[in-house]
This record gives structure tokens, sequence and C-alpha cells, in this order.
């Protein structure tokens, strides 16, 4: 086994271990430093595939911005220090079910359809091409995706607006947090 | 790079989906449902960035979907934990049983 080989190995270990993890932790906040392996060892995937750029971007985004907003969501949210999540056997064996039916179909579908494609030696394109093809430069094939980062700009912008509106403190006459509405 | 091809990252993919779809199924907390779906959304651009590794004409595609896909799963867990922090100021709970009564 080559040194690629082994390295895989590890990184597909370590995420699927965390995969796993937040699936069957009961508490809350353990599934989430489970997320925590998953994201890294992702990110870890990426560097291998040497997309360093989405790799970086990857621990930034989801490791420092998503993750950080989730445990502070479960702070917020959490009931009592160890609340566990009771989940029905009868939902145990459907998720199961469907998980590894699911895992079984694309399994068989990524073996039939993947085929040895890349020549050997070729690199992703960095982070230059890549922030030229957002900016509207076209390459070589003349693809270009200005309208792209425009729209997801703008959706960005919109929701973490909405979501200030939607998170923000109300206040109430009567406080306690009784179901009113 | 050259011994590990396409086929074991769209199967390490796959693996995060499942188990995405297990946590979406079997979770009742809402942040453990957008665990599931963080989890669904990182198996998505494992594909894509594995695909423009491997795949001769995806080279830029890839990666840029993969970037918007990033931008776009930062936003939905931003604008669902702030519905979930309403829902909880207004239910004092995230158990997603009882959000069947969440209109009005």
């Amino acid at each position: 086994m080559s040194l690629p080989v082994v390295l895989f190995l590890i990184v597909a270990a370590t995420t699927s271990f965390g995969a796993l993890g937040v699936v069957l932790s009961r508490s809350i906040v353990r599934a989430a430093v489970w997320l925590l392996a998953a994201l890294i060892g992702v990110s870890v995937a990426y560097f291998l595939l040497g997309a360093e750029f989405l790799g970086a971007a990857q621990l930034i985004v989801y490791v420092g911005g998503t993750l950080v907003l989730m445990v502070f969501g479960v702070m917020i949210t959490n009931q009592g220090p160890f609340a566990g999540i009771r989940t029905k056997p009868v939902e145990w064996i459907l998720g199961g079910t469907l998980a590894s039916v699911l895992f079984a179909a694309l399994v068989t579908f990524s073996l039939r359809a993947a085929r040895p494609l890349s020549p050997e030696g070729e690199t992703l394109p960095g982070a230059g091409p890549l922030g030229a093809a957002f900016l509207g430069v076209p390459d070589e094939q003349g693809t270009a995706f200005l309208l792209p980062f425009e729209i997801v700009s703008i959706h960005l912008l919109v929701v973490l607006i909405a979501a200030a509106y939607l998170a923000r403190a109300k206040r109430r006459p009567n406080s306690g947090g009784g179901a009113h509405g | 790079m050259g011994e590990v091809g396409l086929a074991p990252f769209q199967i390490l993919a796959a693996f995060l989906f499942a188990c995405g779809v297990a946590c979406f199924v079997t979770k009742r907390n809402a942040i453990g449902l957008l665990m599931g779906v963080e989890l669904i959304l990182n198996a998505a651009n494992l594909n894509l960035v594995a695909a423009a590794r491997f795949v001769p004409g995806l080279r830029i595609e890839g990666q840029v979907f993969a970037v918007i896909v990033i931008v776009l799963a930062a936003a939905e867990a931003a604008v669902a934990l702030a519905i979930f922090l309403n829902f909880y100021n207004n239910h004092a709970t995230v158990d997603v049983d009882q959000a069947n009564e969440s209109k009005g």
C-alpha cells in the first residue's frame, strides 16, 4: 500500500467514525463533537484531492462558523445538563433500514458508473483560476460563473438579514416561554 | 494521489449521506436534524470535489459548485437556527414532535 492509499484510509475511517458518532450519540453536545470530527475529515479529504482552497474554506466556514453557531444553538436551547434524545426502537429500525438501503444503492451505482478517468499527475486548478471563474473571466472552455456568484451573494445577504430578524429578542408582556399563538 | 480513484471517495460520500439520512430520521432534537442536513450536504460536496478531481470536464465546475454549496449550507444553518430559536422562545422546547402547532 502506498502513502496516498494509507492517508485516504485514515481520513475515511475518521470521517466515517465521526458520522456514525453523530447518528448514534444520545447527547446532542456529543453529537456536535462527533460532527466536528466528520467535518475536519471531509476537509482533509479535500486536501487529499488537491483542492486546497476548498479544504481551507471548509475549515473556516463549517468548523469555524456553522459548528460554533450550532453549539451556541445547543447551549441556548438545551434543557438540563445531559438531556438525551429518546429514540424509539421502531425509529432506529426504520432509519437504519432506510440508510442501509440508500448506502447500498449509492455504492452499487458508484461502482458501476465510476471509470478510471483522469490522466496521471493532473492537479486541480488553485484559488486563482477559481476566483477568476467566479468573477466572470472565461477560461479555455469559456465557462464563467458571474451570475451564480451574484445570486449566491444576494441570497446570503438576504438570508442573514432574515435570520437576524427572526432570531431577534422579542419583548413580551408576560415573560416565561409558554405557548402563545 | 494516483492510486485512489473516484470510487472510494464516492463510497465515503455515500456513507456520509446514509449517516446524514439516518440522523435526520432518528433524531428528535431540531439541532440534531440540522446536523444530519450538514452531513448530507458534506456528502454532496465531497462528491462534487472528487468529480472535479477525476473527471476532466469538471475541473473548475466541481469546485465552483462546491463553494456555492458551502455558502448555501451556511445560509441554511443560520436561518434554520434562527427559526429554531424562535420556536424555542414560543414553546420552550426544540423537540420536533411538538412542532405541529407552530402556525400562527
